[in-house]
């Protein structure tokens, strides 16, 4: 790939990205809290909600997080803790692998589910329809891209993966350098996940940011709202 | 102790007709949008029968309301704040839109385009939801309705509970009462105890539940808590939404809508004051059937100084200490005994209260003697069997019922001998201890039934909380983003304009 294109995709593109994920999600949350919500549907048809739901959040949630620490994480901390570069690959490949297989499971039946139950094709929206194939996609490359790992487990292209990405977040301007020889599987999986991020602000995606994890520690049971003033 | 207002309603059963007067009004103003076809603020439900949605009361399968933990704690029988919040994903305990019924409408445009044809045109039904056709309207919100459908589906109804009810299956020994439900506007609210967002909340001044629509993110959880299935998921906004108790018109001193419109003025509305500081005292009593007891326990006689002086200290301003004094819900639930509470059992400490209906004597025409005393009859001898309506009411605690029918017989007896003989009859006044002037006010509050003595609504103090002059020119009610309605036709966050429904006409 000529590395204008690399530069522009992959050096440039995640700012654009990150951006508007950023500034479009408080635009939202400011200007449309009507529209912010999870979307639901479970009201209309149970029937592979249950499973297809549990699968692919839990699965999701696991991949996500891993993503976040292992490509944000200095790989300096991991050397301090002694994890090789290459346990850490293999690490990343056995949890993402089977995190990512539930995700693609439940993925695969919600989006089933969702184009082929009247109730639910016909009350979706063309965002919910397609941010749930992006996610499905996404997911299959990811794990496509286990097959690329799997000629590798030296852990040194994942070190590149990681420089790539606090590369972007320290602004370093040659960060796209980093993944200018990866597998186009990689490549591919990279451009897809930020344009996820791109399109964040404008899906269901949001209610992942009023993840209601206080409800945990909120005081007591009951809300009580007084008048202002008084 | 903490002195709280909460404006509390009473349906007299005994007068409900099921005229859906009340339901209808209040579709009209509240949930005729797209997402809430399902959704009935009000219904009035035929008992016995399993209600709408199906089993609401069935709490095993629901999981509504709270538990008393063995070591006396309450809390939601949904689980743990960490077992509520682990079935965000899916929740088990929610009901699908076939308990409650898939809204629908009919083709009414082929009726005036069908063409020459042997048979009559008709007009048949289509789903609001997908848009596709139904073959058949199998449930819907009063499905029930004057004892519709066979009695062995009605007789799932759980407040049959410790009634034979082989014996009211049989035509000659049927009964029925009207059942007209709402949000309850809990002292205790499951609901809000269960949403992860924070969203539903509780107004201090007046005591009316609501939820914040610009919070609520469709978590559903609420759904479930709340044992009366009083809270709808709104499946078009993603949001839910319950009956506000009207609370625009609360606030400006008027009756709801479901009030002002009940023909058979079967409602009262008034002013009860609590003690906030022994909710949770009074939720959580140990026997379920002392439930009732511990929460008229918790409410406050507002002619007693003491309570005037705690009150205004509280912030109760005079206007609702004046209305508390007049207050017939207050009156009915603790001066005379006669309403109780739905299902207390499910210690949410309701605040919408019924009176049990009177009903006709039970095989005493056939047997040729009615068992009576004091020109009064045996309430046991009435058709509606005391047990059905102690499970309704309280916890299947039957002397509290009984004592409150005694007293509306004794009403009766009394006005009677009044009226006719010219001579009331203390004596039964007596019996069921009440004094003569007190059977004359229930008169003239419990059937007179005056507007004025009905509704007895302070207008709020709004004027106090937050500057007027700011609100000048302001858009009123809407579904947030300030004046937008929420679904702007070009909105680049919200879901987009969804395909409308089409109707079209088919030739067959």
């Amino acid at each position: 790939m000529s590395d204008w294109i690399n530069t522009l995709v992959f050096g440039i593109y995640p700012y654009v990205a990150l951006t508007v994920l950023a500034v479009g999600s408080m635009i939202r949350y400011d200007r449309e809290p009507y529209g912010w919500r999870s979307g639901s549907s479970q009201l209309l048809r149970r029937k592979q909600l249950m499973m297809g739901s549990v699968l692919f959040h839990a699965g999701v949630l696991i991949v996500f997080f891993g993503h976040v620490v292992g490509l944000l994480t200095p790989i300096q901390i991991f050397d301090w803790m002694g994890v090789s570069h290459s346990f850490k690959q293999i690490m990343a490949i056995v949890v993402g692998g089977v995190a990512g297989a539930f995700a693609l499971l439940g993925g695969l039946i919600l989006l089933h589910r969702r184009l082929s139950d009247a109730r639910i094709r016909t009350t979706s929206s063309f965002g919910d329809i397609a941010i749930l194939g992006l996610l499905n996609v996404q997911l299959m490359l990811g794990l496509a891209t286990i097959l690329v790992s799997m000629q590798h487990l030296d852990g040194e292209e994942m070190v590149r993966f990681m420089s790539w990405a606090q590369g972007i977040f320290t602004f370093q301007g040659d960060a796209a350098s980093y993944v200018a020889n990866a597998h186009w599987l990689f490549r591919a999986h990279l451009f897809l996940g930020l344009t996820i991020f791109l399109v964040f602000p404008f899906t269901r995606l949001v209610h992942m940011l009023s993840a209601p994890v206080r409800y945990l520690w909120r005081p007591g049971y009951q809300i009580v709202r007084k008048r202002q003033g008084t | 102790m903490k002195i709280r207002a909460q404006i509390g309603m009473v349906l007299n059963l005994d007068k409900c007709i099921g005229c859906h007067t009340c339901s209808v009004t209040c579709k009209n103003v509240w949930t005729s949008r797209e997402g809430m076809e399902y959704a009935w603020f009000n219904n009035v439900e035929t008992k016995p029968g399993i209600g709408y949605p199906k089993n609401w009361e069935d709490q095993e399968k629901w999981n509504g309301g709270w538990e008393r933990k063995p070591n006396g704690g309450l809390q939601p029988k949904m689980g743990s704040k960490l077992s509520i919040l682990s079935k965000i994903f899916a929740n088990p305990d929610l009901p699908e839109i076939d308990d409650y019924y898939e809204p629908f409408t009919f083709d009414y445009e082929h009726l005036q385009t069908a063409k020459e044809s042997e048979a009559m045109p008709t007009a048949r039904p289509r789903s609001l939801i997908s848009g596709e056709r139904m073959e058949k309207i199998e449930w819907g919100p009063n499905w029930e309705e004057i004892l519709g459908g066979e009695f062995a589906k009605r007789s799932h109804d759980i407040n049959f509970e410790g009634v034979q009810k082989e014996i009211y299956g049989e035509f000659e020994n049927t009964f029925m009462m009207y059942l007209p439900r709402l949000c309850e506007h809990c002292l205790n609210p499951s609901c809000a105890a269960a949403c992860p967002s924070g969203a539903i909340y509780k107004r201090e001044e007046d005591g009316i539940v609501l939820i914040d629509q610009e919070k609520c993110r469709g978590w559903r959880m609420c759904v479930s808590a709340c044992p009366y299935k009083k809270i709808y998921y709104n499946w078009s906004s993603g949001k839910s939404e319950k009956c506000t108790f009207c609370f625009p018109r609360i606030e400006a001193g008027e009756p709801t809508v479901c009030s002002e419109t009940c023909v058979g003025r079967i409602r009262y509305l008034g002013v009860v004051l609590y003690d906030a500081d022994r909710i949770a005292e009074a939720a959580s009593a140990e026997d379920e059937q002392d439930l009732y007891e511990a929460q008229l326990g918790i409410f406050l006689n507002p002619q007693d100084p003491g309570v005037i002086k705690q009150a205004r200290k509280d912030g109760v301003p005079d206007a609702w200490l004046e209305a508390a004094k007049k207050s017939p819900v207050y009156k009915m639930a603790m001066d005379w005994k006669i309403a109780f509470p739905l299902h207390p059992e499910y210690r949410t400490l309701p605040m919408v209260w019924y009176v049990p209906p009177l009903s006709p004597i039970q095989a005493a025409a056939e047997a040729g003697t009615i068992a009576t005393d004091a020109a009064m009859p045996d309430v046991r001898s009435l058709r509606i069997p005391v047990r059905y309506l102690a499970n309704l009411l309280t916890a299947g605690k039957e002397e509290p019922v009984i004592l409150g029918l005694e007293r509306m017989l004794a009403m009766r007896a009394y006005m009677r001998a009044k009226t006719i003989l010219g001579k009331p009859n203390r004596a039964v006044a007596k019996r069921v201890g009440l004094t003569g002037s007190q059977i004359e006010e229930m008169y003239h509050i419990m059937a007179i039934a005056n507007y004025e003595d009905r509704y007895v609504i302070p207008t709020s103090h709004r004027e106090a909380g937050e500057d007027a002059f700011d609100l000048r020119g302001g858009c009123g009610f809407s579904f947030g983003n300030g004046c937008s309605g929420g679904t702007s036709d070009a909105d680049l966050f919200g879901a987009g304009p969804r395909k409308k429904l089409t109707t079209p006409t088919e030739a067959f």
